[in-house]
């Protein structure tokens, strides 16, 4: 009997257990390792943060339907990594510790004959200070990077709404809080999801709404924009986003890197490398994402992080991480099997693999700060490299060594978007977006990288009927519920 | 004088950056909310999503 060992309970590594679970059966044995009690469905978070939805609706108990799949649970987190076993042993282990069950604080050692690392982020709110600190969240700004970090934000929120009733004017800065920030797109949601909001409320007017953001340009979210078909033209989303912003007064300072938060003023530094200061009374900053902080040690126990992590902390992959010039990065550079180099039993899926580069060309201020979006890798990718990642692992332990690995680059896969602008099934709208692939490929598109067939973009109700279905189908999916398989990543 | 406001347009002034930019008229946003329009086009977007899933499988 083998043991699969999946650290990570999110969208890659719940994708990763279910499949290898149904996919081995009970010959062999999968463990999830994750921290957290419950699942949560975080696009839906927008929704909680502006008080739509609750905590509830978007999250649910993992146990049960890890009982229910045959799928050992523990909920704890994984502290490092001996992929060589220790002095009295050659089987590889995790060290874990304990964040429930009755045994908060406890640590053990899982071996495993195969690891799948699929954490997800440390959310660094210590990486800009005022914005947080190693224990997470600061008190000066909101998130909704969790659903209970979302539950806040709505608090936060309704307090502003009720001060503008009283005809006070409220200041919202919205958008990443660092130089370095990935998942754009969730700030931009969540902006125009309290424009939605305000304008309910009847408070629109008294309210100034700024995006702040490292993007160098609107539309960037972290993949150097893209371009699509619309209206019969082949236009960028720099168009699209400033269409947007402009059509709902929201103003915008991009190339900014956040460097400081107090209570109602950010500073920043801009790409030109002048500094400036912005005042808020309501403001969610999304934190730059980093690798959990795995440590790795060999058989003599001596650190071998740096040999199995990037410096960012997340896995080393079958990507090319050589030092190049932006000129020439190529689509190839990704990774396409997630297995770690040094290791072949061990694979990294969703945002725990370390990218060879980002995608976005690279910008730093004039004073040499670095100033670009890191890559997303989360949603449908993430759900797509963990299933691909489920496959190889059951086939390695089903066939030998010498089984295929199966394949999901980002440069070959595509993602779906929807980004809402209120929850109303006949009010609000929504920017539906489609991007194929993920990881532009010059050479196989030149002009774009992209195919414009695939890729594309609008706005309107539609968008919200598919977010919510997307919502429903995937808590369907995610509970295992009959049919589950059949619903696609 | 009798003013022309056409309300769509206004934001256009708000600043030299949003003036540079394009804001959808009267029709198009209509079309955004046409509930008969918006079911045309929650089918081809689906339809497109379904197919940029298949591609990426």
């Amino acid at each position: 009997m083998a043991r699969v060992v999946v650290l990570g309970g999110g969208v890659a590594g719940h994708t990763t257990a279910t499949f290898a679970a149904k996919w081995l059966g009970s010959q062999h044995e999968v463990v999830v390792v994750t921290p957290n009690s419950k699942w949560n469905w975080i696009p839906s978070n927008i929704w909680v943060g502006v008080g739509q939805m609750t905590k509830d609706e978007v999250t649910f108990d993992l146990a049960p339907v890890y009982q229910k799949a045959g799928i050992g649970f523990k909920q704890a987190k994984a502290v490092s990594i001996n992929p060589e076993g220790n002095e009295g042993s050659n089987k590889p282990f995790v060290t874990i510790e304990y964040t429930g069950m009755g045994k908060t604080g406890q640590t053990e050692n899982v071996e495993y004959d195969y690891l799948v690392n699929a954490t997800g982020p440390k959310l660094n709110f210590a990486a800009t200070p005022g914005l947080g600190d190693a224990n997470g969240l600061g008190e000066f700004t909101v998130s909704v990077c969790t659903a209970d970090h979302a539950v806040h934000a709505n608090d936060e929120l309704q307090k502003s709404i009720e001060k503008m009733k009283k005809g006070q004017r409220q200041k919202f800065l919205i958008g990443t809080g660092h130089g370095m920030c990935t998942c754009q797109g969730a700030a931009f949601e969540y902006i125009f999801n309290i424009e939605h909001e305000l304008r309910k409320a009847g408070v629109r007017d008294m309210a100034d709404m700024k995006w702040i953001s490292n993007e160098s340009f609107l539309g960037d979210f972290g993949m150097g924009g893209l371009h699509m078909k619309v209206g019969g033209y082949v236009v960028s989303s720099k168009l699209f986003a400033e269409s947007l912003f402009a059509e709902r007064g929201v103003d915008w300072l991009i190339g900014a890197h956040v460097n400081k938060v107090e209570a109602g003023k950010v500073h920043y530094e801009l790409l030109d490398g002048s500094m400036g200061e912005e005042d808020f009374d309501f403001s969610m900053l999304i934190p730059p994402f980093a690798g959990v902080g795995l440590k790795a040690y060999n058989k003599t126990g001596e650190d071998i992080t740096a040999t199995v992590f990037a410096p960012n902390g997340f896995m080393k992959v079958d990507a090319d991480y050589t030092p190049k010039p932006y000129a020439e990065w190529k689509a190839s550079d990704w990774p396409r099997t997630y297995q770690n180099p040094s290791y072949k039993n061990m694979f990294a899926a969703g945002i725990a693999f370390a990218p060879p580069h980002i995608i976005s060309k690279p910008m730093s201020s004039v004073n040499g700060t670095p100033i670009n979006p890191t890559p997303p890798r989360t949603g449908m990718p993430s759900g797509i490299i963990g299933k691909a990642v489920a496959h190889s692992v059951c086939d390695l332990i089903q066939k030998g060594d010498k089984a295929h690995l199966h394949e999901a680059s980002m440069a070959e896969m595509g993602a779906a978007c929807v980004a809402s602008a209120g929850k109303g099934v006949f009010s609000g709208t929504a920017a539906a977006m489609t991007v194929y692939p993920v990881v532009p490929d010059f050479e196989k598109y030149p002009g774009t990288g992209r195919d414009t067939d695939y890729t594309f973009g609008e706005i309107g109700l539609a968008g919200h009927w598919i977010k919510h279905i997307l919502h429903y189908l995937f808590i369907y999916k995610a509970k295992l519920n009959p049919g589950w398989t059949l619903i696609p990543e | 004088m009798e003013k022309k406001v056409v309300h769509e347009e206004l934001n256009f002034q708000r600043d030299d950056k949003m003036n540079l930019t394009m804001i959808p008229g009267k029709f198009a946003r209509s079309m955004r909310t046409c509930l008969i329009w918006q079911f045309i086009r929650f089918v081809i977007i689906n339809i497109k999503m379904i197919v940029v899933v298949g591609k990426s499988h």
